[in-house]
């Protein structure tokens, strides 16, 4: 019986019970985000540096995350690689921690990843001991290639980011998830809670969910509605490979007959 | 290929006769298609389409809480410079007015930011009339370092310059770029550019170009209402940005609708834009561009903005002053550039903002 209790994610060196990632933007207001966040049981948030304001009058938004959520500052507005690398260091100097999701951004009209610079910018940021998450378009050799560079993990979007389309992506989604040496965390595009569903049932080993959390009339019971989902999934996804295994290791009626 | 050429294919367009034979079932049509061409925008742009307004609006704040979420980001001007080498009837800071000139100095503009960043406003936007040998090079490269100490993002609404020196201001920490075409009506915009460097309609219909290609991060453009007929004038800012934002991907294109308030020496408006028509602009530039940036100036009034929040607005300027010195310097007997309507404090546009349950955004940006 696979226990299910013992079911953490190692990124870093932080173990995550949640699979469920969330992120900052797009809340009616700030205040929604710690309720969220402990009805989500979300254990890691991704912030936009380019949002963090920790002058002395600011409405600083770490404020808001209690310090037992990893934080996941991103990149986003770089539109080059050195731009992401210099992003990530500055977030790392604001105290922000070694989690950096690169998001490298050059079409405004879509808002999708460029693999090619985040590639780049993966190389450098790990071998600066960063813990780096890439979102990316979900591409097999790409993936290859961020895991050679140093990716904690690779980070495919379900559709374009902000969409609430689900997994247009997920015949690609399932070949990275199939091959990846390194977790897969769906980011992007997830905008119902069966969405997060079907992805973890597929076998990812987290999702990050916004836009579909933030915009929700009631964020609080959508951050729950998600986290039941991504445990549903997960469990789905744990139970499937069980009875795999049972099927595996059973007789073989075919070729039993060599062993005598 | 340049925005001229777009200009030049329209320049025969009988814009009044094609607004004439748009039918109800020609607005639905485009209302309900998800990708939008030109002829859905004049569609939308239409009076008839006026009709059909509630259905704008809600399609239009649905894709706007989608792309944007609930948030609006906040910005307020500083003007540096008042000295204008250009004619233009409609502006009180025209040359031929003998309005009293000023200009601030260094340590002027670090009290005047003072003051606005004590406001809590991170997005500056600095504001100087178009006299070079007044502000050269560098003394704007002086205000910008200065700028930079008290805001995360500094946007320039000044004269058109060459991508060369938009290069050199973006290295010194500018990171947008503001630039209206007034009317992108050839014979309006002689009628009422009487002298100066503005002059020159395809040197300024260009301008966002230099600046995208310089390497602002952001560029924001629009018609001034109250010069040329109010529909064109939309379609054609409309297709503007459209065409930056296919030109370059990578900058945020964003859209003002600056109408014309009467200013001390200026025309008063040929076309007035009624409220209705506002609006239904604002609904069919977001139906048409759907992650464009919309800004709402403190020129609109605090009632009418306060319902506009809803609509699909992204970017509200408050607190705002429109003349030199106005923050801080208390003996300033500048010349406002327009009249501010909505007067309220950046705390009060603030608590509204949150009272109609979205979160103001203070800093979206890192100077970097």
């Amino acid at each position: 019986m696979t226990n299910a209790q013992n079911d953490v994610l190692v990124l870093g060196d932080i173990e995550f019970s949640s699979r469920l990632f969330t992120g900052t933007g797009k809340f009616a207001s700030r205040d929604l985000i710690t309720p969220m966040l402990e009805a989500s049981g979300s254990q890691m948030i991704t912030v936009a540096l380019r949002r963090v304001d920790s002058s002395e009058k600011g409405d600083n938004i770490l404020n808001y995350i209690p310090k037992t959520v990893t934080l996941l500052p991103n990149t986003s507005g770089a539109r080059t690689a050195q731009e992401a690398v210099r992003i990530a260091r500055i977030a790392r100097e604001a105290g922000c921690g070694n989690f950096i999701k690169i998001e490298v951004i050059t079409d405004m009209q879509y808002l999708l990843p460029d693999n090619h610079e985040t590639l780049l910018a993966t190389e450098i940021l790990a071998k600066e001991g960063f813990v780096v998450l890439p979102y990316m378009m979900p591409d097999i050799t790409v993936t290859k290639q961020l895991y050679n560079a140093g990716a904690a993990a690779v980070m495919p979007l379900g559709s374009p980011i902000g969409t609430n389309r689900g997994l247009e992506m997920k015949p690609m989604i399932k070949m990275i998830i199939e091959t990846s040496k390194i977790p897969v965390v769906v980011d992007a595009g997830i905008g119902r809670p069966s969405q997060a569903a079907e992805a973890m049932e597929m076998g990812a080993d987290a999702v990050l969910v916004n836009t579909a959390i933030a915009t929700a009339a009631d964020p609080v019971l959508a951050g729950k509605a998600f986290s039941y989902a991504v445990k549903a999934g997960r469990m789905a996804y744990l139970s499937s490979l069980a009875e795999t295994k049972m099927q595996a290791s059973a007789s073989s009626p075919l070729t039993g007959f060599l062993r005598d | 290929m340049s925005f001229m050429d777009v200009v030049k294919q329209f320049e025969s367009f009988d814009f009044n006769s094609y607004f004439k034979s748009v039918s109800a079932a020609d607005v639905l049509h485009s209302l309900n298609r998800d990708l939008l061409s030109p002829y859905d925008l004049l569609n939308l742009l239409s009076e008839p389409a006026l009709q059909f307004l509630e259905q704008m609006a809600q399609k239009s704040q649905k894709i706007t809480r989608q792309y944007f979420g609930r948030t609006i980001g906040m910005y307020a001007p500083l003007y540096i410079s008042d000295y204008c080498s250009n004619h233009c009837t409609y502006c009180g800071f025209n040359c031929a007015s003998d309005a009293k000139r000023l200009k601030l100095t260094i340590d002027q503009i670090k009290a005047e930011a003072q003051v606005i960043s004590d406001m809590g406003i991170r997005h500056i936007l600095v504001l100087t009339g178009e006299a070079p040998e007044k502000t050269p090079m560098s003394y704007l490269i002086e205000a910008v370092e200065v700028l930079k100490t008290c805001f995360s993002s500094i946007g320039i609404e000044m004269f058109p310059m060459d991508e060369e020196d938009y290069r050199q201001l973006k290295d010194a920490g500018v990171d947008s770029l503001t630039v209206y075409q007034e009317t992108y009506d050839q014979q309006i915009y002689k009628q009422v550019h009487l002298k100066g460097k503005k002059m020159d309609y395809q040197y300024r219909l260009l301008t966002p170009e230099r600046g995208a290609r310089a390497g602002f991060r952001s560029v924001n453009i629009g018609p001034l209402f109250g010069l040329g007929e109010p529909g064109s004038e939309a379609f054609m800012a409309g297709l503007h940005a459209k065409y930056l934002e296919q030109t370059f991907p990578d900058v945020e294109i964003s859209l003002s609708l600056p109408r014309m308030t009467k200013a001390a020496g200026g025309i008063a408006p040929r076309h007035t834009l009624s409220d209705r028509r506002f609006v239904q602009f604002i609904l069919a530039w977001r139906l048409f561009m759907p992650r464009l940036g919309i800004t709402v100036s403190t020129r609109e009034s605090a009632r009418f903005r306060d319902k506009l929040l809803h609509l699909g607005v992204t970017r509200y300027s408050a607190g705002s002053k429109t003349d030199v010195g106005g923050y801080a310097l208390k003996d300033a007997e500048a010349t406002a550039q327009f009249e501010v309507t909505d007067t309220r404090t950046v705390d009060e546009v603030t608590q509204m903002i949150r009272e109609n349950g979205f979160q103001p955004v203070f800093k979206d940006w890192e100077i970097f």
